[in-house]
């Protein structure tokens, strides 16, 4: 019975099927119901680890002891675990070991639109990439076979629009999940010069006999429909050639993208008239083949840019020229904080204050949108405690003064505490609010080390935020409930004034946490002097009708901000 | 059978995703194949949520492009103006007539447009209904997006069964009464 399937679910039960024993990733879209399915499989160890560097170790731990294992990121994420990645290449493995990384073309939840294949060619990494779910499940479990056979890690390589669709899927029975057999190999696993430097002569080894591998592997497909067109691709672009060219062209659909066969390209392009090259952001397979003297077609005339689609193809190579009206200009809906937000009322303080504001990845970044228009700047996580401290540093004492960094718990636990700790070492004085909203959010709530659960919610040990940062030498640490905003502005004055580093923990739980039970609505009454200051708060639940503010009853979750904020106490809350 | 595209269109939070999901199985269960693609993250946040369903013999690409989608499904008037490039020739809109103001609006930097759903009925076959009002007669607002499926249900080949045997499946136990109450009232609205 095939059942229709998630992508990144299908990529889940590829690793029940494969046997893997041990996953353990950091949250990011697209990757996460990679892992959020995972764990419903018993057979499978699951676990958040507190960043994606730190996921990797314990996958390739959990290789070397001989399990096979997986750990799973956003492009962005393989940054972070690049430095045990590329050692990883050098050690290989015992149990198979496979990193999943979902590259965001067209940034649909993303600071940046790198291409994620150029880590497989400087690693040195086999890289896999399905191309729909039912691919995502058998790649995976290749990707498990290919780790073993030749002792390496295996990078499969995901999009969102492969990680977020549904397809069918055939379902299969677990297999291999025996541990291998594990004993001290110092010369394998230890890595100092005098290990690494034969170990990197078994690496290029490895990497011809991929090569050689490559030419002839079931994951690369060839499909002559006898056209004088012929199109190279891979992954989710197979898909949106399929849909748009049919049977006029023939594919070679590579399944590996890394390392690529030579002789399987030359021999498609030498029975095709034309040549194309369609993949989704750098031109990767396009230089191979150009380097190999192929004479293909790709950049020039498709784009760099964001993600490709089947009207795109069927313009550039049937020349079919799809009349696009242009649509009359309406507004546009950008995402906003959800009703009930709790950081709402921290970045509402904080422009009230005039203040400078280093953001950083979460929810909270929507703070920079208007009408709270907060943030300054939006780097990578955790960069903004660090580059506040280099803020601090560039301008001195006074700017530092009217600077604070906005940092969620979860961002805080995988790459915050670093910062903070150079605040504390190279004597800064900066203010780092924590925006403790007791999970992660952006991601769709999973737990992390400060929320005091496990990814099966099983209670754990929970890490004190203000424990955590008097331990680091931090001696004003205050806790502050955003939605007070009177003391909660208070705090802030009172803490950027000092000519010491502070931590404000802002603490209040996310509006959607099942938890969190907010009763009533609130309505505006007739006490209104039309003052417009419930709408500087940027709730999508007040709104303003002929003229007046009033508040969308079918919207608002009654969480009271707005009665905070009202200067006229006109805003009251009505049982529901 | 030529493969059928219909996009469904709202606001982050309107439960677009729960709805191609129903859809999604509800046309597996007539032997299709299907490719359903949901939008997660950053966009999701009260921000423009656009999700495709597409079912044929053999379906290649999960998304839908400009020009190519039979029918829109569509939970906000805003939300199905703004897809309508989307939209086939003859292509058909289910349109909640509900109203929701984005950031622009709210903060008085863009206006609503008027008489959308007027509008809407000139440019292709439109059918308008009252989705919030008959969730909150099934009993809660939020079923919205079940009242929805339920009316582009009736004009459908799947038998009613199939769809309440879906919505039993995808649905949470607790939510279930609500919902297909919920999915009763637009299919005979």
């Amino acid at each position: 019975m095939k059942q229709l399937m998630l992508g990144n679910a299908a990529v889940a039960r590829g690793c029940y099927e494969a046997g893997v024993r041990v996953v353990s990733s950091y949250p990011g879209t697209p990757s996460t119901e990679i892992t959020e399915n995972a764990v419903k499989y018993d057979e499978i160890y699951c676990e958040w680890a507190p960043n994606e560097k730190v996921g990797a170790e314990v996958a390739i731990g959990a290789a070397i002891a001989g399990a096979r294992a997986m750990t799973c990121c956003k492009h962005v994420g393989l940054n972070v675990m690049a430095d045990p990645v590329f050692t990883a290449s050098y050690t290989g493995v015992n149990g198979g070991l496979v990193i999943a990384v979902a590259d965001d073309p067209g940034m649909h939840s993303s600071q940046n639109e790198q291409d994620s294949r150029h880590y497989a060619k400087a690693s040195k990494i086999i890289m896999l990439e399905p191309s729909d779910s039912s691919e995502c499940k058998e790649f995976t479990k290749a990707a498990f076979e290919l780790s073993e056979k030749f002792d390496t890690p295996v990078f499969l390589r995901l999009t969102t629009r492969v990680s977020h669709s549904q397809s069918l899927v055939e379902l299969c029975d677990r297999e291999n999940d025996e541990l291998k057999f594990y004993e001290k190999n110092p010369a394998k696993y230890v890595m100092m010069p005098g290990n690494a430097i034969k170990r990197h002569v078994d690496v290029e080894n490895r990497m011809r006999a991929l090569e050689e591998y490559a030419e002839t592997s079931p994951l690369n497909t060839v499909e002559d429909n006898g056209a004088e067109i012929g199109i190279i691709t891979s992954g989710i672009t197979y898909a949106y050639a399929k849909e748009a060219l049919g049977n006029k062209a023939n594919f070679l659909k590579l399944g590996l993208v890394y390392p690529m066969p030579v002789n399987l390209i030359k021999d498609f392009a030498a029975k095709c008239k034309k040549v194309y090259v369609l993949e989704e952001l750098d031109p990767f397979i396009e230089e191979h083949c150009k380097v190999n003297g192929v004479d293909v077609i790709g950049k020039e005339v498709f784009t760099l840019l964001g993600e490709y689609s089947v009207n795109l193809i069927k313009k550039v190579v049937l020349g079919k020229e799809i009349p696009d009206v242009k649509p009359e200009p309406i507004p546009v809906r950008p995402p906003v904080m959800c009703a009930g937000c709790p950081h709402r009322g921290t970045f509402y303080v904080l422009k009230k204050l005039g203040l400078t504001v280093s953001g950083d990845i979460g929810c909270y970044t929507l703070g920079a949108a208007a009408p709270l228009g907060a943030i300054d700047t939006t780097i990578c996580m955790g960069a903004s405690v660090s580059a506040a401290h280099g803020m601090a540093k560039a301008r001195g004492t006074e700017f530092n003064k009217k600077l604070v960094s906005v940092i969620g718990d979860s961002t805080f636990m995988h790459s915050g505490i670093t910062g903070l700790i150079d605040i504390v070492y190279n004597k800064g004085a900066n203010t780092v609010i924590i925006l403790d909203n007791s999970i992660t959010g952006m991601t769709g709530h999973q737990d992390n080390p400060t929320t005091g659960r496990t990814i099966k919610g099983e209670p754990t040990k929970q890490v004190d935020l203000e424990l955590l940062c008097k331990a680091v030498g931090i001696e004003n640490v205050v806790i502050a409930d955003p939605f007070d905003v009177k003391n909660f502005e208070k705090v802030v004055k009172e803490e950027t004034a000092k000519d010491e580093p502070s931590v404000i923990i802002a603490q209040r739980p996310c509006a959607l946490l099942k938890t969190v039970k907010y009763t009533g609505r609130c309505v505006i009454t007739d006490k209104c002097r039309n003052c417009k200051m419930c709408l500087k708060a940027g709730c999508p639940a007040i709104t303003v009708k002929d003229g007046k503010p009033v508040i969308d009853a079918t919207q608002c979750n009654g969480c009271g901000l707005c009665m905070n904020i009202c200067p006229f106490d006109a805003i009251e809350k009505e049982e529901a | 059978m030529e493969t059928k595209s219909i996009m469904i269109v709202g606001v982050g939070g309107q439960g677009t995703l729960l709805a191609s999901r129903i859809l999604g199985n509800a046309v597996i269960s007539q032997g299709y194949d299907v490719k359903v693609s949901e939008v997660h993250g950053m966009s999701q946040r009260g921000g423009s949520v656009v999700t495709y369903v597409r079912y044929g013999e053999k379906v290649h690409s999960p998304i839908i492009d400009k020009g190519g989608a039979d029918m829109i499904l569509a939970f906000e008037l805003l939300e199905a103006k703004r897809a309508l490039p989307f939209l086939k020739k003859d292509g058909k809109i289910i349109v909640n007539s509900q109203e929701i103001d984005p950031m622009p609006v709210i903060i008085g930097a863009a206006v609503y447009p008027e008489n959308l759903a007027e509008k809407l009925s000139e440019s292709a076959d439109t059918t308008a209904v009252d989705a919030l009002s008959l969730a909150k007669r099934a009993g809660n607002p939020k079923a919205v997006n079940v009242v929805l499926i339920g009316v582009m249900a009736k004009n459908w080949d799947i038998p009613y069964e199939v769809w309440t045997d879906t919505i039993k499946k995808t649905v949470p136990e607790k939510f279930l009464e609500v919902n297909l109450k919920a999915f009763e009232l637009g299919y005979n609205s």
